[in-house]
């Protein structure tokens, strides 16, 4: 029925996921870097999604709906602590944000 | 079909990948984020996984990105000025590399180790909204408890970190 190697769905999991990563090593708004972080989450949902299919297993999908409901927390936790950020500092660049460095 | 679809939605969220990182203004990152997130709707689409497209699409898509783009509404006035010259530009090549490194090496190991693997064949309902709600309810009972103190917690701290600093 699948016409698509599953194998081909992976490989896309693994590039976006690398994409992921190099945002989070490019740039340094904190914006852009949370977005990176959603990316990668959703390379790892994807993963998830096609080991369910490959399997015929449905708990993949399960944990893909635990990592959409931590997202979702971590996305309004993370954007509060920008928004305070911003107010105390007038920036929203980590590189910025280094009053605990040694 | 189904190729014409993987091939198209995989672009698409390649693109939106590449347009989150590269992308000069926040909004454009933002909106290339939802690219990527749609696309990846329709994947799960083809992979019989309904409900959590369905679940992408409204959460993703309706709530996180939205909460984006609110904060960029909030900030961006005053910070896009600077946004430009907010790059890592000394860690740009160990990125490139170690990006593209991770993407091999991660595909490298996801073609052997699936190398004799075979997709099984599904029983019936398979990611429907009710076998997803069976499992949830039976299997996945104390995560999904969890789960509610987790947005319970959320909540709390969206308010208390929100909330306008007090003038005195």
């Amino acid at each position: 029925m699948s016409a698509v190697p599953l194998q081909a769905y992976v490989i896309l999991s693994a590039v976006l996921f690398s994409i992921g990563v190099a945002g989070v090593l490019l740039r340094r708004t904190a914006l852009i870097l949370f977005m990176s972080i959603e990316l990668m989450l959703n390379a790892v949902n994807l993963a998830f999604v096609t080991f369910a299919r490959m399997h015929g297993n449905l708990s993949g999908q399960l944990i893909v709906f635990f990592v959409l409901v931590v997202a979702a927390v971590e996305v309004v936790v993370g954007l509060a602590l920008i928004v305070g950020i911003f107010r105390s500092r007038e920036t929203v660049d980590i590189d910025a944000v280094d009053a605990l460095r040694g | 079909m189904e190729i014409i679809l993987f091939v198209i939605a995989g672009a698409l969220s390649l693109a939106g990948g590449v347009g989150v990182v590269a992308a000069r203004k926040l909004v454009h990152s933002a909106l290339s984020l939802l690219l990527v997130l749609g696309s990846l709707a329709v994947l799960y689409l083809t992979l019989a996984a309904e409900f959590v497209a369905v679940l992408q699409i409204i959460l993703y898509a309706g709530a996180i990105v939205v909460l984006f783009l609110f904060v960029i509404m909030l900030v961006l006035p005053r910070v896009s000025a600077r946004l430009a010259s907010s790059d890592a530009g000394s860690l740009r090549p160990i990125a490139f590399v170690f990006g593209g490194a991770l993407a091999a090496i991660l595909a490298f190991g996801a073609l052997r180790g699936m190398r004799q693997m075979t997709p099984q064949a599904l029983p019936a309902g398979f990611g429907s909204v009710e076998s997803i709600g069976r499992s949830l309810f039976t299997e996945f009972v104390l995560p999904f408890q969890i789960a509610s103190l987790l947005l319970l917690i959320g909540i709390i701290t969206a308010v208390v970190l929100g909330k306008a600093p007090s003038r005195s």
